[in-house]
């Protein structure tokens, strides 16, 4: 039999087809068997499209009334304190998602020479503004951070590398670094809780608006703890509690000249 | 040929490396013992998918599973059947461990033998280890 190009391509073009045809025929005797798994959010998971924060700092008092939120979201979080280890604080080490902040340190803009004496050394709550135009989105290179549909600021722990290009980004210094194992700390105080994982070293952190929550149908922690002080709802929606207390009251957002457009308000 | 001596030793030393990793081996427990299925996930008798799938393509599965939690959002899984599970490792009654309570004897038998070590268990955590 002689063997020529024509009869070749003939011969090949016949069994790709029908290797196609029969690929075909088996995902279609496949999905034929039961419904098609599928994937959805919970019933009763709070939606947005676009979350925001408005803090009124006239009734944070003192320094207790700050951590006392503070310490609410670490828990939750499995966030690591150094500080019980017993060595000196090493700032750099320090992992946090929310802190308090001064005046001048929170709002460097608005730091005037001569500035009203109840705000100046008012304690502040400061956390990821959960940015419009997030910065710390723009320098990842490997996606690890995301700004998700409803505005959150997300982090994808799994994929983050700790290049810390997000950390030099971020104008708030929102964003820590896990320079060491997390869980030695934790595992020291015994305290780890389930239902929020810990992080490895090498990896960044930082506040998630509790999206963990919001998909169960929680507000956030900090919001649940604070007895009405930190309002939480839709930026995009007239009716929201944010958008009353934005229109009722002057607030103030931090380093607003950066253009980031944080979701976080403060009342003061 | 003088060097008769240096040469069997060399052999000898050569043959020694050659084996050592089987007599390295020879005495540790090689055998494998099947992991065992908790009482709750007996009485489930179905799994997210059916259970051969499951074997083969559970690392598939879970990672599928957690970009559409983290970036999706999306954290119910509705299967074949029209069964609800939370798309979670271990947050709940209805995450893989809230019916897999035995991650010893479950998980860490097969990857212990086939000598896998998932990175998962760095951050997530096993709410029976915690306590």
């Amino acid at each position: 039999m002689e063997n020529s190009r024509r009869k070749f391509l003939k011969v090949a073009g016949a069994s790709a087809l029908g290797m196609g045809m029969a690929g075909t025929a088996v995902r279609a005797i496949a999905s034929g068997s039961g419904n098609k798994p599928k994937t959805m959010k919970n019933d009763n998971a709070l939606t947005a499209k676009h979350w925001g924060m408005v803090i009124d700092t006239r009734k944070f008092k003192s320094h207790k009334d700050v951590q006392k939120l503070i310490d609410v979201c670490h828990k939750i979080h499995n966030v690591p304190d150094f500080e019980y280890l017993g060595e000196h604080k090493q700032q750099m080490h320090e992992i946090k998602w929310m802190w308090e902040e001064e005046y001048k340190h929170a709002f460097t803009d608005l730091n005037y020479k001569y500035v009203n004496k109840r705000v100046e050394h008012l304690p502040f709550l400061v956390l990821c503004n959960h940015c419009e135009n997030p910065p710390c989105v723009k320098a990842c290179p490997t996606k690890a951070t995301f700004k998700r549909d409803d505005g959150i600021v997300s982090m994808d722990f799994h994929r983050c590398i700790g290049c810390r290009f997000c950390m030099a980004a971020c104008p708030y210094g929102s964003r820590s670094f896990n320079f060491r194992d997390p869980r030695a700390a934790l595992n020291l105080k015994e305290e780890t809780v389930s239902g929020f994982p810990t992080r490895m070293k090498g990896v960044v952190e930082k506040c998630n608006f509790c999206a963990e929550r919001l998909a169960i149908g929680k507000k956030p922690a900090c919001v649940e703890a604070s007895n009405g002080a930190i309002a939480f709802g839709d930026l995009e929606d007239p009716e929201s509690d944010v958008r009353k207390l934005l229109e009722s009251n002057y607030t103030i957002r931090r380093k607003q000249g950066m253009g980031t457009e944080p979701s976080v308000y403060y009342i003061v | 040929m003088n060097d008769k001596k240096l040469i069997i030793t060399g052999v000898i030393i050569f043959i020694f490396i050659l084996i050592f990793p089987f007599l390295y081996n020879l005495g540790g427990t090689t055998e494998f013992i099947d992991p065992v299925l908790s009482e709750k996930a007996k009485a489930a008798k179905f799994c997210v998918v059916p259970k051969e799938d499951m074997k083969v393509e559970h690392m598939q599965i879970l990672d599928v599973w957690r970009d559409t939690v983290v970036r999706k959002g999306e954290r119910v899984y509705v299967n074949s059947d029209g069964k609800k599970f939370t798309m979670s490792l271990s947050t709940g009654e209805n995450s893989c461990l809230g019916c897999h309570n035995n991650k010893a004897e479950f998980c860490d038998r097969c990857h212990d033998y086939a000598s896998v070590r998932p990175y998962c268990w760095d951050c997530h955590t096993d709410p029976k280890e915690i306590k």
